[in-house]
């Protein structure tokens, strides 16, 4: 019964994702609407499948590890790891055209393909030979470690970094009363921010004489902050996720059905 | 008379061995009885995949502290006792995950102590065994404790193809205007008029996230704009499964608009899998090149604000939408338009302006709209005391 129950997923998979877009490509051949079609049903399928087994929990469809929406997810992990490639491939030729026109910005493509080849020839060398791409035996970096430690990472946290200033710019701009909207944001920012930061503390510390009102103050902010956050702010956030959770939901009916198709770059009638 | 002596002397050997055998002074106290389970069944595990059988029981009343329950279970062939666990007291259920569907099962569970003495005076006394009707697993049709969630999605379901169904009969649907959307014509018109190009980034998930599809749907109608106006579009992408599904998007919107000839294989590129390095390579891109649109669209994490204020400061038109509520107000702050929430989800569906797809968002607000009564409802006797919503919408 089990091993039945087993191959029932397996050849369901194999029919809709192997079968079906390999008719559709042969129809394809002969007519190229019939081809338009057949993605359409393997979307159906994929798309039924993860939803069926959140209410039936039927081996064949739900079982970790064997049933058809787990091997689903393992499809994914496949089909992402072919399509790496592809990436790195195009990366490459449009990189490689770029220098070899000698177009304007070529020179920063030049880099961009010299530290995809040296990190790559590393990586690649460091699983080959079994060192491995982290540390070696005797605690010393291997050269993909030390690239990553010492290029990689700086350039990462640089360009992390940048949100500080970007969000000051951001705030600046969002924060000027210009109609009644922007006011009551502003007035809700300077409270929060004034709730989160020592403020009065920092502006009583010249000062000792003030310090208990000042702390008493800044524990007042504090649950005024609160109360913004917890109230108004979440109940906002509430609506949001409620009308994005029902709009994806729509959305995700819309897919499976075939209804939308403007995600295959088609339209009405074609 | 031989007879007669000798069982007086076997009676006197008797007495004397039970005198001399017996405790000097004070009795002790026997151990403890550890007393038997009440209640114990096992029986298959409803709702699951199979594979599991689930042992319940009540903990006897008056149980030594730091008695635990050991269960054993026998299968066939041998019907051997082989122990698989054992459970504290007051957990009162074990699932034996260990089980094979099909095969019949006996299952014991008996009371153990390690630091009381048994009845020969070594430690680890048991209690009494309860043995279990014979039990096999087997998976199931259904997940009980789901049924809310399945009633409500297919209540839903039954919304969405009603309202769909009516607006292919061609009932007459308001569906408000939605400022972004508008706005995504006028952007690419005035990309045309500058001769510049509109960057198209579709977040940084795989596909397999539902904002992402909703960004490819829109990706659609952009590019079908940028083919009718001859603008060079610019799709660069973080994830490679992204990156094919938008590449096989464009590629068709352009045959379907019947220019094929103005679609490039490097309109829709890929850059890396580092979301840090992926932003440092499209900020570039906008500073280098000052597209005349940017349409930031999807999911999206902490680059979110980078992209935006970098668009931002080269003066393009930019329209973004996410429904991740933690990365809204960068949009909004930094961008012209924002598509908030569910308005991304809409959007495929009114920029193509099909009965069919509108009916589908009608359908959507009238489920809001049930929604919206219920928590009401919900909020109103929660607060008279009564939970009923609580533990209708709870789901597991």
């Amino acid at each position: 019964m089990t091993g039945l129950h087993f191959d029932t997923g397996r050849v369901l998979l194999l029919v809709c994702f192997g079968i079906v877009p390999l008719v559709g490509i042969a129809l394809g051949l002969l007519a190229p609407s019939l081809r338009r079609q057949m993605p359409l049903i393997v979307a159906f399928v994929a798309g039924i499948v993860p939803i069926l087994s959140l209410y039936i929990p039927k081996r064949f469809l739900s079982a970790a590890g064997e049933g058809m929406s787990p091997r689903l997810d393992q499809y994914l992990i496949i089909v992402a790891g072919f399509a790496l490639p592809l990436g790195i491939v195009n990366v490459i030729q449009i990189n490689a055209r770029k220098v070899g026109r000698t177009e304007k910005g070529w020179v920063f493509s030049l880099v961009l393909l010299i530290g995809l080849l040296v990190m790559g020839a590393f990586g690649i060398y460091g699983a080959v030979s079994g060192a491995g791409i982290g540390f070696l035996p005797d605690g010393s970096s291997t050269p993909f470690q030390w690239m990553t430690d010492w290029l990689f990472r700086p350039l990462q946290a640089t360009i992390f970094s940048l949100l500080a200033f970007f969000m000051a710019s951001a705030a600046f701009r969002a924060f000027r009363a210009r109609n009644v909207e922007a006011t009551i944001l502003l007035v809700a920012a300077v409270l929060v921010m004034a709730g989160r930061v020592p403020l009065f503390d920092l502006l009583a510390y010249p000062f000792p004489p003030l310090q208990p009102a000042a702390a008493s103050l800044s524990q007042m902010m504090g649950r005024v902050t609160e109360w913004i956050m917890d109230g108004p702010n979440s109940a906002a956030q509430a609506g949001i996720i409620i009308g994005a959770a029902l709009g994806a939901a729509a959305m995700a009916i819309r897919v499976i059905l075939g209804i939308e198709r403007s995600y295959l770059g088609l339209g009405k009638g074609d | 008379m031989r007879w007669a002596i000798r069982h007086c002397l076997l009676a006197v050997l008797v007495f004397a061995s039970a005198a001399v055998g017996a405790p000097t002074g004070t009795l002790t106290p026997p151990p403890p009885e550890l007393p038997a389970p009440d209640q114990f069944v096992a029986k298959d595990r409803p709702s699951d995949s199979g594979n599991s059988i689930l042992l319940t029981w009540k903990d006897p009343p008056a149980l030594p502290t730091g008695t635990t329950f050991e269960a054993r279970r026998a299968e066939p062939p041998a019907y051997e006792w082989t122990k698989i666990a054992d459970v504290n007291a007051g957990v009162g259920r074990y699932v034996d995950a260990s089980a094979k569907d099909g095969v019949v099962y006996r299952y014991e569970l008996r009371a153990r102590h390690a630091d009381l003495a048994d009845t020969l005076g070594l430690a680890g006394a048991v209690g009494p065994a309860v043995v279990s009707d014979p039990v096999a697993s087997h998976d199931d049709w259904i997940r009980l404790e789901r049924m809310n969630s399945l009633v409500a999605s297919l209540a839903f379901l039954v919304l969405l193809m009603g309202s769909i169904w009516m607006a292919g009969r061609g009932s007459q649907l308001f569906i408000r205007r939605i400022a972004g959307l508008n706005a995504v014509d006028e952007a690419i018109g005035r990309a045309t008029e500058l001769g510049r190009k509109v960057i198209y980034v579709p977040g940084i998930q795989p596909p397999g996230d539902i904002q992402t599809v909703a960004s490819l749907a829109i990706l659609g109608h952009v590019a079908r704009a940028t083919a009718r106006y001859g603008t060079e579009l610019d799709v660069p992408n973080r994830d490679p499964l992204t990156f094919t599904t938008a590449r096989e998007t464009v590629r068709a919107a352009y045959l379907a608009e019947g220019r094929p000839d103005l679609f490039r294989e490097e309109m829709v590129n890929y850059i890396t899998y580092d979301q840090f390095a992926y932003v440092a390579a499209v900020a570039g891109r906008m500073v280098r090149e000052k597209p005349a649109a940017n349409f930031f669209v999807g999911h999206f994490f902490a680059e979110a604000l980078i992209l935006a204020e970098t668009g931002q400061t080269t003066g393009a038109i930019q329209i973004a939408g996410t429904a991740d509520p933690s990365q809204l107000p960068f949009f909004v702050a930094a961008c012209d338009y924002t598509l908030i929430g569910e308005e991304l989800y809409a959007a495929g569906a009114y920029l193509s302006r099909e009965p069919v797809l509108l009916g589908s968002i009608r359908g959507t607000d009238l489920a809001k709209v049930i929604l919206l009564l219920l928590g009401l409802a919900g909020i109103v006797s929660a607060t008279l005391g009564n939970n009923w919503a609580v533990s209708l919408l709870k789901t597991q």
